[in-house]
């Protein structure tokens, strides 16, 4: 093995290892994927399958308790798309130090994406200005795919797990209170409490439109809240 | 929902996915989103998820909202939200959370 590949490989034991500590927060949100997707009445092809088509916790939530709602299919597909929406971000900051890849890497790359293997990659990138554009491949590549492996055995369990849970354990109740954990620490600051509570609110007075469209009109009632606050206090701003 | 529409609504969401995360490194990092939508998007996983989380909460056994302090989804999140909220641990917050509802649910 050449002296290069060397540098690759260690490059990609040590996405593994920073990626290690947050892979027991996304296991039990893979196994409520598949439990969810398992009493929503989805088969096993799309009940895991969606964890390798999607690939996105929270869309894939919000999507399967539309589904087992039987809300209409379009309004399915925008919501599952709408929670994915940061993605497009997280695609613009990655882009700097990824985008002259070959395309087979950069497909790899985009389709592997979550908040974790983007995080990290990027904080690593900042503190590390000399790294090759081989070695932040590699870096990237060990935590992501990690993570994918991790998240479809986490699904598959749970989908197995949920199949043998009868409806009356409530089950469904794993939604919100996942939404819950993941959310409830991530309001650090006053605008995104104003998102997050004139979301929930414009919610629940919009909540007898037809087709959902109350969701989208609280999601972006809760963008504008946030944005606004933003903007008329920007002492509320904690990070950045 | 039939199998066919379930599949239709997982590959669109699949290939809507991909395109969210590819397009800016497909565009060769020439390009980057202007700054407010940067700062807007920062607020919609806080808003689209709390859009979800209090109507999901609030509903009753006949399909609509409902505010009762007897409903005990309603308490069980506001418990939940306090585990979220001290513990920030994730399976503190589900354990408790689904927890507080049997408990409820046998209570009640």
């Amino acid at each position: 093995m050449n002296p290069m590949n060397e540098t690759t490989r260690q490059d990609w034991i040590d996405g593994i290892r920073v990626m290690a500590p947050l892979l027991p927060g996304a296991i039990p949100f893979g196994m409520i994927a598949g439990v969810v997707a398992s009493n929503a009445g989805l088969d096993a092809l799309a009940g895991i399958g969606q964890s390798v088509v999607i690939f996105a916790g929270a869309s894939q939530l919000a999507s399967t308790q539309l589904i087992a709602d039987a809300a209409p299919v379009l309004v399915v597909i925008l919501t599952g798309l709408v929670i994915n929406l940061r993605f497009a971000m997280y695609s613009a900051a990655l882009a700097g130090h990824l985008a002259a890849l070959p395309r087979g890497r950069r497909w790899l790359v985009s389709y592997l994406m979550t908040d974790q293997s983007y995080a990290l990659s990027v904080l690593r990138y900042a503190a590390r200005p000399e790294m090759s554009l081989a070695a932040k491949y590699a870096f990237y590549m060990g935590g992501a795919a990690v993570m994918w492996i991790v998240w479809l055995a986490a699904t598959a369990a749970g989908y197995f797990l949920g199949n043998s849970i009868p409806a009356s354990w409530s089950l469904d109740f794993f939604v919100p209170l996942s939404f819950l954990a993941l959310i409830v620490p991530a309001i650090r600051d006053r605008a995104n409490a104003a998102a997050a509570l004139t979301g929930g609110a414009v919610a629940v007075l919009a909540w007898s439109l037809p087709f959902n469209l109350g969701l989208f009109l609280a999601a972006i009632s809760g963008v504008a809240a946030g944005y606004a606050v933003e903007r008329l206090m920007p002492q509320s701003r904690e990070n950045s | 929902m039939d199998a066919q529409t379930v599949w239709l609504a997982i590959v669109a969401i699949g290939i809507g996915t991909f395109a969210l995360r590819a397009c800016f490194i497909e565009l060769g990092g020439r390009f980057t989103l202007p700054a407010p939508v940067t700062q807007a998007l920062r607020f919609l996983p806080a808003a689209v998820l709390s859009a979800i989380i209090v109507p999901a909460v609030l509903r009753g056994e006949a399909g609509s909202l409902y505010f009762g302090i007897d409903n005990p989804r309603l308490i069980a999140s506001v418990v939940a939200t306090l585990i979220a909220w001290k513990t920030k641990s994730v399976l503190a917050t589900l354990a408790v959370g689904m927890g507080t509802l049997w408990i409820l649910q046998a209570a009640l």
